[in-house]
């Protein structure tokens, strides 16, 4: 069902997935994707929660994705899914990724090479969970003027 | 009916809708119940062996089910029932590496499922772990004590590709150990013995042979289409190559190594993990450290690392359990012991340490002292060396030659030269005032490379007419007595 998929983000979406990246470096970060149909608007950024060392693993917790829903809806939107960082690590999903990939959802991965981001790419998961199915990534324009305050910081670990 | 909130990416699967509703007096029921009215649920809620997903988490109300009963807890028509999403992933591991996502895993035919059945069964191993050993690429560097284990249990329990490199041709000396290769196998090439064998075993496996000595040059290539390699080597040259090129392809190494009674295995190469030279930055004085053509192994010994080598692949390339990283198993299989040392991986690593000084492949010969820097010319003194057939002609003419042989009293009891008197070379310093200074003596060994030692201390300490003899005793065997046995 997913065949050539794409998504569009702004250079804001861009830049603030960029910038967490680099900011929790050598940790991964992780954050949800809010917008409509296959326009990404706004990003909140999320604690990264996992117990199996940072470095190579995320986990958004329930009441953190629970909120995340919550607060696409609250702002006229829906969850699009997900971004999270590979530190020193290609912009290629992993066999974790696949494991526990949700379907529907976006995957935007970003690439963070010795602390500085770099590549960034959309993966979607098959139907059948096989392996995911890369999606274009394309640029929008910054059409939405609350766009400036894209990075909505979540409390950290609760 | 009691209502069932679903989470955004499961709602393409229920019309869209954000609340379904289902029936079942416990969450199990209820579920069972939910994937039956909306069928496309099912895989993304159950895996495999019918277990709810670890990522799925279902609360009752505002109750995770984990902490009620799990999925006994009782339901009624006033609750509700949430399936809300954990979001987890991250970059890739060794594990993943080698299981590597962007290669699909290859369904199991009929026949490999009742091949392997007893692995199916197993809940570490399962459909999908033996999908992924058939996904995986395994490279073993040797077809010989280390390498026949590895590459039999490994063709046995289904891994899709089995590289082995080698170059060697069957001896009788190796049938010890070598459990590839039978006696009818004598004089051809391993590799073709190798294959045979192993495509007996196993014809799912896709055996690829290697004829070829590894060198600097052609091992990354080597190396490339692989995920874990297996270092089933005897020498250090060899095993600082496979060190530094896992190192730089990024390809972990099952490491073994076997002298005499004692084993050695770890896993090096991993990205976290250390390597050999973390170990062991510099390779031993040429010559300190004997081999197992000059020291012997018992037969047996191949057969524990190599299994532990294997059993270290299938971890690697299932993700399960504790694999050897970062710690040095020592077998000692005289006394039945197995001690674990820790390993920590060195900053100053040469090779895998954060300012890398080695970043390609070296000359490991010279890293190895095996062959100096600049070849040095070739000064053959006929004054210190006797050839066999020369040996034999001044005995027959009845010269007085005095024939020492430095080698150890076992092979002193497999085949001599008549006349010897038995020296091991480390005793000689101590015996050497049982020898005249005055003799002409003639030192052998098996090869001649002891006995040149011997040489060099006897005129060391005065000894003028000293003869080393080129090419030993086998040599001796070979052109003057073919009767002995040779070893």
């Amino acid at each position: 069902m997913a065949a050539d998929r794409r998504l569009i983000i702004t250079g804001d979406v861009e830049h603030a997935i960029r910038a967490h990246g680099q900011e929790t470096y050598p940790h991964e970060c992780c954050g949800a994707l809010v917008g409509k149909g296959e326009i990404v608007t706004t990003v909140v950024a999320l604690p990264n929660t996992t117990e199996e060392g940072p470095r190579r693993r995320f986990l958004v917790r329930p009441s953190d994705y629970r909120q995340a829903e919550r607060r696409a809806t609250e702002m006229g939107g829906e969850l699009l899914g997900f971004y999270h960082s590979h530190p020193d690590h290609p912009s290629r999903p992993s066999q974790y990724d696949l494991d526990h990939a949700w379907p529907t959802f976006a995957y935007i991965i970003v690439s963070v090479m010795n602390g500085a981001a770099g590549d960034m790419t959309v993966w979607y998961l098959k139907n059948d969970r096989s392996s995911f199915e890369e999606g274009s990534l394309d640029h929008g324009e910054n059409s939405h003027s609350d766009s400036a305050q894209t990075v909505h910081r979540q409390a950290g670990r609760g | 009916m009691v209502k069932i909130l679903i989470p955004t990416p499961l709602r393409p699967y229920t019309d869209k809708q954000d609340a379904v509703d289902a029936s079942g007096a416990t969450v199990g029921e209820l579920l069972a119940d939910l994937t039956r009215r909306h069928a496309g649920l099912k895989p993304h809620l159950y895996n495999e062996q019918g277990k709810l997903r670890s990522f799925v988490n279902v609360y009752v109300n505002d109750e995770d089910i984990r902490y009620l009963q799990k999925e006994q807890t009782p339901v009624t028509a006033d609750d509700t029932v949430s399936i809300i999403p954990s979001v987890a992933g991250g970059a890739p591991t060794v594990t993943d590496v080698v299981s590597g996502v962007s290669r699909t895993l290859p369904e199991l035919t009929n026949d490999e499922i009742k091949r392997y059945s007893r692995h199916l069964i197993m809940p570490e191993v399962g459909v999908e772990g033996q999908r992924k050993r058939k996904a995986a690429k395994v490279l073993c560097i040797g077809a010989g004590g280390l390498g026949s284990p590895v590459a039999m249990y490994l063709t046995a329990a289904g891994v899709g590709t089995l590289g082995i490199v080698d170059f060697d041709v069957v001896d009788f000396s190796n049938l010890q150990r070598q459990i590839l290769h039978g006696t009818p196998d004598v004089g051809r090439s391993k590799l073709a013995s190798a294959k045979d064998r192993l495509q007996a075993l196993n014809p799912n496996v896709d055996v690829v042979t290697h004829e070829t000595a590894i060198s600097s040059e052609n091992a990354l290539k080597l190396f490339e289409p692989y995920d874990v390699i297996v270092d089933g080597t005897d020498n250090f040259p060899t095993r600082y190559l496979v060190n530094d090129a896992s190192v730089l392809t990024g390809k972990p190494n099952a490491y073994g190594s076997i002298f005499r009674f004692e084993g050695q295995a770890s896993v090096f190469g991993t990205k976290d993990g250390p390597c050999y030279r973390c170990l062991y930055p510099e390779p031993p004085p040429p010559g300190l450290v004997p081999s197992c053509a000059e020291g012997g192994v018992l037969g047996v010994l191949p057969g524990i690392i190599g299994v532990i080598q294997a059993t270290e692949t299938i971890k690697l390339i299932l993700g399960v359990g504790e694999p050897l990283i970062g710690r040095f198993l020592i077998v000692d299989a005289l006394r039945m012991r197995f001690r674990e040392l820790k390993l920590r991986k060195d900053p100053d690593c040469p090779v895998c340490g954060t300012h890398p000084t080695v970043t390609q492949l070296i000359d490991y010969e010279q890293f190895c002292g095996v062959r100096p820097a600049a070849p040095e010319p070739i000064t053959v003194n006929s004054a210190t060396e006797i050839t066999s057939v020369e040996l034999k002609q001044r005995l027959d003419r009845g010269d007085k030659l005095k024939i020492v042989d430095v080698r150890e009293p076992n092979e002193y009891q497999i085949n001599r030269i008549p006349g010897s008197e038995l020296i091991p070379l480390g005793d000689v310093p101590k015996r050497v005032n049982e020898l005249n200074p005055d003799d002409e003596i003639v030192v052998h060994c098996k090869t001649g490379g002891r006995s040149a030692k011997a040489a060099d201390f006897l005129r060391s300490v005065g000894f003028k007419k000293v003869l080393n003899l080129k090419g030993g005793v086998l040599d001796w065997i070979d052109k003057v007595d073919p009767t002995q046995p040779k070893y």
